[in-house]
């Protein structure tokens, strides 16, 4: 079916703006994604996937300026003793980074990887599976055209997590990274990613587990105000398989982070969540489809949204579960605390099963806050400004709770203590 | 210590007048218990005098050692030493019980200008103030009040104005739901508070709470007033012949 001539020109332009890498073994990965992005166009305001969210700034030939964030405080995960890989503007840098060598993981980047890599067999592949039955056109730009990333071979235990640390220094910076992980037959290994990492930011990362491989995914989105951006997680899941992503954003202009899994061995496991706190200018959207195509599996979503000042939550969530997918164990929530009347909450959570033997559930809840417990806390002492926080970080830690390891969590946490506090000067 | 004069408290929602004049004053060291019939006023008394939202003073004043309670916001009546150890304490999922009351104690440290408690000081206080009430460590960990049993609450209540040795406690009927143990657990948290510095209003339909903390002073609450002022005999007055006698004999 041929486009609409709009969404046609509209993508044209943008493909226009950018240029194919050429040569090397993901160059036909990169061709066929083109024809993907050619066949579906970019989106717009009509599709009904972006009913909630404007694509427009996302999609734009030229990138909206965003200004860099001034800031003192040290970024999150500091710290920790990890593997640092930085990205600059989206362009890696090793001289910041870390040498990359680490026992039980190796790592190549994506725009030096010589001819014939393991990554072949995945890069674009779990990104096309990911477009049916709904198109990520964004994710097939991605693919195209993507101008850096890291393919990570996950083969043993890695001591130490890997960490992904994204900065953002030019207020027009436009960038498109595309990552690879596989994680080999029991193999284990915690992704860290942290910071803003341009002005516009187009993320894809294709996650491969393999039987009873595990991946641990912790990501805060960073903080400047203006930022832009679209991310897609496409995870595929072995028998007996493990993967959990949980995501931290503050702040940014327009965020939608799309995750895409599916499971294709049994008794394996998904945790996707996701905390989120905006303010003002704020658009967030997690978009997230999950889609039970072997017996047993376990897959929760658990979002919280804490919005004020006219800033607005998106949550689109659904479970599929395949008529052969017996024994699904399926969860999903969504929730958000407006603090204000001008903010909103919006979302879709859906649930489509075609097997009998399931337990699937979901719900989505928006309120205020809790005037009886801000009451209860006051009436000790706890001055007002202190008693919404210590509730706002209540609604949000069944998210970070999603998290398995609890020095990460008590991390995550005490950020957004600081930034709570810090907020109200 | 606390003194309420001519006290007119409407809903602020509704054309509904609650309390209608009260007046009663707490001395210093002295225990003043409430008495009165189901809807009378006290927990709206005990409310509005905390500062909470809702209601609409519309005549009368509260002071607590001569400060005006009214003009003040909740958390800083909480600082000025009041304390109301609630009828019904609130569940608060996600905020721990530890967290709660250190961030709480150090508040009210600060708004008064003293020293925080450090961690290690607080948790030694802590431990020891939970274990006179047998409040086990394991309670401490669990988010404010969810999961507690209707007693525990009520020991959690106690164990918190022990932490925060408030100079006004009123007590909004921390007794009910209490068996007999714990009655007398929470009894004795409130007598070893007991002190020339501080004031007490227990708020209560039973004497058996009376038999454990002796009032100096009982006062009968109906219809948004205080109708009758005695010592301790008036409680068990109420106790044998329920309000009929006093109610009538105001009339
Ligand atoms: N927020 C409110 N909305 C409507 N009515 C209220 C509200 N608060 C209090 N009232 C009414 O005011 C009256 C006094 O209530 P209050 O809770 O103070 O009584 P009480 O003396 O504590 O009773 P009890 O012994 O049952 O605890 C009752 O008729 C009650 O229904
Ligand atoms: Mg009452």
């Amino acid at each position: 079916m041929a486009l609409p001539q709009a969404k046609q020109d509209a993508t044209e332009a943008r493909i226009a703006a950018l240029s194919l890498p050429e040569g090397g073994w993901a160059e036909p990965a990169r061709r066929e994604a083109l024809a993907r992005l050619r066949a579906m166009g970019l989106p717009n305001a009509r599709d009904e996937y972006w009913k909630f969210t404007r694509p427009d700034t996302l999609v734009s030939a030229e990138a909206p300026a965003a200004r860099v964030l001034e800031t003192d405080e040290t970024p999150l995960f500091d710290s920790r003793d990890r593997l640092k890989l930085v990205f600059v503007d989206g362009v890696f840098s090793a001289e910041e980074s870390d040498d990359p060598s680490l026992e039980g993981v190796t790592i190549d980047r994506l725009a030096e990887a010589k001819d014939i890599h393991w990554a072949k067999d995945l890069y674009g592949v779990l990104e096309a599976r990911g477009q049916d039955p709904v198109a990520r056109p964004l994710a097939a730009l991605n693919t195209a055209f993507a101008t850096d990333g890291l393919l990570i071979h996950v083969t043993g235990k890695p001591s130490k997590p890997i960490s992904l640390i994204y900065r953002h220094v030019s207020d027009t910076s436009d960038a498109i990274l595309h990552h690879v992980i596989k994680v080999d037959a029991g193999a284990e290994a915690t992704i860290l990613e942290n910071g803003p990492a341009a002005a516009r930011f187009n993320k894809c990362m294709e996650v491969d587990l393999a039987e009873g491989g595990r991946l641990h995914h912790i990501r805060a989105q960073g903080r400047d105000h203006e930022r832009r951006a679209a991310t897609h997680v496409f995870a595929r899941l072995e028998k007996e398989s493990v993967f959990k992503s949980f995501t931290l954003s503050v702040n940014g202009a327009m965020t939608r982070n799309e995750v895409v899994v599916e499971f294709t061995g049994d008794d394996a496991v998904a945790h996707v969540a996701g905390a989120c706190m905006g303010d003002g200018d704020f658009h967030h959207d997690d978009t997230v489809f999950v889609t039970h195509d072997a017996v047993n599996c376990e897959s929760r979503q658990v979002f919280k949204k804490v919005l004020r000042n006219g800033a607005t939550g998106v949550f689109q969530g659904k479970i599929l579960v395949k008529p052969d997918a017996q024994k699904t164990d399926g969860y999903q929530i969504s929730q958000s605390l407006l603090l204000d009347e001008d903010s909103q909450f919006l979302a879709k959570p859906e649930l489509e099963i075609y097997a009998d033997d399931v337990a699937c559930s979901h719900g989505s809840t928006s309120g205020a806050i809790d005037e009886d417990g801000l009451f209860y806390l006051r009436a000790r002492g706890v001055p007002r400004g202190t008693a919404e926080d210590l509730l706002t970080i209540a609604f949000i830690a069944e998210a970070v709770q999603e998290v398995e390891d609890e020095s990460l969590q008590e991390d995550l946490v005490e950020r957004v203590a600081g930034w709570l506090a810090r907020r109200r000067g | 210590m606390l003194e309420i004069k001519n006290l007119h408290v409407k809903l602020e929602e509704e054309d509904k007048q609650i309390l209608k004049g009260v007046d009663l004053t707490v001395e210093a060291g002295k225990v003043h218990a409430i008495m009165g019939p189901n809807g009378s006023g006290k927990s709206t008394l005990s409310y509005v005098l905390s500062g909470r939202d809702g209601y609409e003073v519309t005549d009368g004043s509260a002071t607590l050692l001569g400060e005006d309670l009214l003009d003040m916001e909740v958390e800083e009546r909480a600082a000025a030493g009041l304390f109301l150890a609630f009828q019904y304490p609130v569940e608060i999922p996600g905020v721990g019980n530890m967290t709660f009351l250190r961030t709480a104690v150090n508040a009210q440290r600060k708004a008064r200008g003293q020293e925080e408690m450090s961690s290690a000081e607080f948790l030694k206080v802590i431990r020891a103030r939970a274990k006179d009430l047998k409040i086990d460590a394991e309670m401490l960990k669990r988010p404010v009040n969810v999961g507690f049993s209707g007693g525990e609450k009520k020991r959690n209540e106690i164990l918190q104005m022990a932490m925060l040795e408030p100079k006004m406690c009123i007590l909004d009927e921390t007794d009910s739901g209490l068996d007999v143990d714990a009655m007398k657990l929470v009894a004795d948290g409130v007598n070893a508070l007991r002190d020339e510095g501080r004031g007490f209003l227990v708020i209560t339909h039973y004497q058996r709470l009376l038999d454990h903390i002796k009032p100096d002073v009982v006062h009968i609450m109906a219809n948004g007033r205080i109708i009758k002022t005695g010592g301790p005999e008036l409680a068990l007055e109420v106790e044998q012949n329920g309000y009929a006698d006093i109610l009538e004999e105001v009339a």
